[in-house]
């Protein structure tokens, strides 16, 4: 009976699965439109293989490639009060929360966790732009403000991976408000001279880069991420001529002096380590300096825990334009500009 | 010639038929006349008073961007003395969209520093309509440098649509601009006193209001992003700028509530355009309260309260 067990059933639910998410399977590169299997690029943390393109990867995902065998401890957020302004729009603000929580699994934008890097204690958090377009509101400020104050407790260097559309409207003032709150987080860092390392990831915009993200020690970014204040869209329209070649891309800010290096995603841990390790004055780390990259393994016949949650990052791809939860801050289409090539329209003034 | 605003059609009847009469009184007619005069402007000054007294957001909106509002200018000239304007960032560029540099405030040398906006074509140029580049918040940080220096509180007037979006300012960094400033600003350890007089647009005002205190004007406004940009994001069509005003608590009375504001300064019946003097005046009395308040406080205990005070903001609602 063990051949049953072994080869039928596996085919079986195979079968039954591929009906159930059958776009879910592939991945088009926005770049390329080539096809991936989507464990491939799971397997290639999200890097298309065959163009680099960096795809965006979810919060826990993200942590879990960071930190030493995938472990890490997570960190509670205070909660805070839904919704203080009993804010709608065309939906009730707290229907949208309500979706973006299930959607994601996530309580608001911002997962946090305290683990080892090659050995070294850190602190790092994901902004994740699944929720509502990473929008900064008063949880996820709380949210910045006690993963940094983790990091001061621990004495450890803290490293943040911010992706972000901007401020979250429908939180209207208290929204802007996080901006001086996140920066005195920033200040107690540097007052236990500790390092704050920022991973610019695309999209980065708004006020998130206005304020705490732009006060790191080390500015690294990902190949390609759109990182910025105001979004393309709007100064397109403003000055109304064609924006530069590459302009607000992570190359350009790295020419213009805004960022101190643009890095592959395959070789962040082992630069952030290296950093986190010199500046913590710790001697070299066991791992070399510049990892390996693996190779993608492709295990068509992995088990179910390989398929992709309804929720991934297939947005990218699949979900055009989709509009849904994305009108929550600042920038949202000029951030999704270049993955869904859709034209939006755009605010005829400032940010 | 008065400019009045589109909801304000009723005042500007009743004023134009005074103002006819009054030419028509110059002119030697009846004494009668008089007495009508008086009649009607009570009228238009009843009309006025209740119209203000109950303005919807929209309607603060364009009272806070009234072409005859006091700016900062206007501010620093009547309620400072010796004002000597400190000019560029020391890097690429001198902003006229921020004006700042030392003055005295009844006696007290301090540094000053204002959003402006200009008040004619040419000026508006000049000032780019209030919008800042990067050079802008690196000079008022380059103030506050100097305030902390000198140890001398730093009183700034916001009063801006937003930070410039354009291309230059990108390339020079505007995130990173206003991120340094708001840094600066918490890491004072002088007072510093913000003044929203006009409009507090995003994160082109926190740059400069991360204060002590944030005073705010009556009919002033103060939102995350102005009301047109907030309805394309919403609603992805600017033209519905009202109904994000309404729905975004952006006036005075609304920030209050919100735990945002220290004090919202009182505006003369018909805003702050209808009586000049007036509203200057009960800003700088507000403004030398303020100051006082913070004398004798140390560098530890003033960068504490602004810290506290912003840590604190929003946890109750």
């Amino acid at each position: 009976m063990n051949w049953i067990n072994k080869l039928v059933r596996p085919k079986i639910s195979r079968i039954l699965r591929k009906r159930e998410m059958p776009d879910n399977l592939w991945v088009k590169c926005p770049e390329t439109g080539q096809m991936i299997y989507f464990k491939d690029l799971q397997a290639n943390q999200f890097v298309v293989p065959s163009s680099n393109y960096h795809m965006r990867m979810d919060s826990a995902a993200r942590l879990k490639a960071l930190f030493d065998e995938g472990e890490y401890e997570s960190i509670e957020f205070p909660e805070v009060s839904p919704d203080p302004l009993k804010f709608r729009d065309e939906r009730r603000y707290t229907e949208r929360l309500k979706d973006a929580r299930s959607k994601t699994g996530m309580q608001d934008a911002l997962l946090a966790g305290r683990g080892l890097l090659d050995g070294l204690g850190i602190v790092a958090a994901v902004q994740d732009f699944r929720f509502l377009g990473g929008s900064l509101g008063r949880a996820a400020g709380d949210a910045v403000i006690t993963a940094m104050r983790a990091a001061v407790d621990d004495k450890v260097p803290f490293i943040l991976f911010a992706a972000s559309g901007g401020a979250r409207m429908q939180e209207g003032i208290l929204s802007l408000m996080q901006m001086p709150r996140t920066t005195i987080a920033v200040q107690e860092l540097a007052e236990a001279h500790l390092p704050y390392i920022v991973v610019f990831t695309n999209p980065t915009t708004g006020g998130v880069t206005a304020s705490y993200a732009m006060l790191g020690d080390v500015h690294i970014a990902e190949p390609g991420a759109l990182i910025g204040f105001a979004g393309p869209r709007v100064i397109e329209q403003t000055i109304r001529e064609k924006l530069p070649l590459n302009f607000q891309r992570s190359e350009y800010l790295l020419e213009h002096g805004m960022i101190d290096m643009v890095v592959h995603r395959h070789e962040l841990r082992g630069t952030l380590s290296r950093l986190c390790r010199m500046m913590m004055n710790e001697p070299m780390g066991d791992r070399p300096s510049i990892e390996a990259v693996e190779t993608p393994s492709v295990q068509i016949d992995g088990d179910d825990a390989g398929a992709p949650p309804p929720h991934t990052q297939i947005t990218e791809a699949n979900n055009v334009g989709h509009g849904d939860d994305d009108g929550a801050h600042d920038l949202p289409a000029d951030a999704e500009r270049d993955d869904s090539g859709e034209r939006f329209r755009v605010p005829p003034e400032t940010d | 010639m008065r400019t009045y605003l589109d909801f304000e059609k009723s005042i500007a009847e009743l004023e134009s038929k005074v103002e006819e009469l009054r030419s028509l009184e110059t002119n030697g007619n009846a004494v009668s006349v008089a007495d009508e005069i008086a009649a009607l402007q009570v009228k238009a000054r009843k009309a006025l008073k209740e119209t203000y007294a109950k303005l919807t957001p929209w309607q603060k909106t364009q009272v806070a961007r009234h072409p005859d509002r006091p700016h900062s200018i206007d501010y620093v000239e009547s309620l400072f003395e010796e004002f000597t304007p400190l000019a560029g960032d020391r890097c690429f560029a001198e902003d006229h969209a921020i004006i700042g540099g030392l003055a005295r405030f009844r006696g007290r040398p301090v540094v000053v520093i204002g959003q402006e906006k200009g008040t004619d074509t040419q000026s508006r140029i000049v000032h780019n309509f209030g919008m800042a580049r990067p050079e802008g918040y690196r000079k008022a940080i380059r103030l506050m440098t100097m305030a902390e220096k000198f140890q001398l509180p730093v009183v700034t007037f916001v009063d801006t649509p937003g930070a410039y979006p354009g291309v230059g300012a990108e390339e020079r960094g505007q995130a990173e601009a206003i991120a340094r400033s708001i840094e600066r600003c918490m890491s004072l350890s002088v007072p510093i006193i913000a003044i929203v007089i006009g409009e507090g647009g995003s994160g082109g005002a926190i740059a400069i209001a991360s204060a002590n205190s944030v005073l705010m004007l009556e009919h002033a406004i103060y939102s995350v992003a102005s009301p047109e940009a907030a309805a394309s994001i919403l609603w992805r069509d600017s033209n519905r700028a009202k109904d994000a005003a309404t729905n975004m608590k952006i006036t005075a009375k609304d920030l209050d509530e919100l735990g945002v504001l220290d004090i919202i300064v009182e505006e003369p019946v018909g805003g702050a355009h209808r009586d000049r003097d007036a509203a200057l005046q009960s800003i700088g009395d507000q403004l030398a309260r303020t100051l006082e308040s913070f004398e004798g406080q140390s560098a530890q205990e003033i960068r504490r309260h602004r810290r506290d005070k912003f840590l604190e903001m929003g946890v109750a609602q």
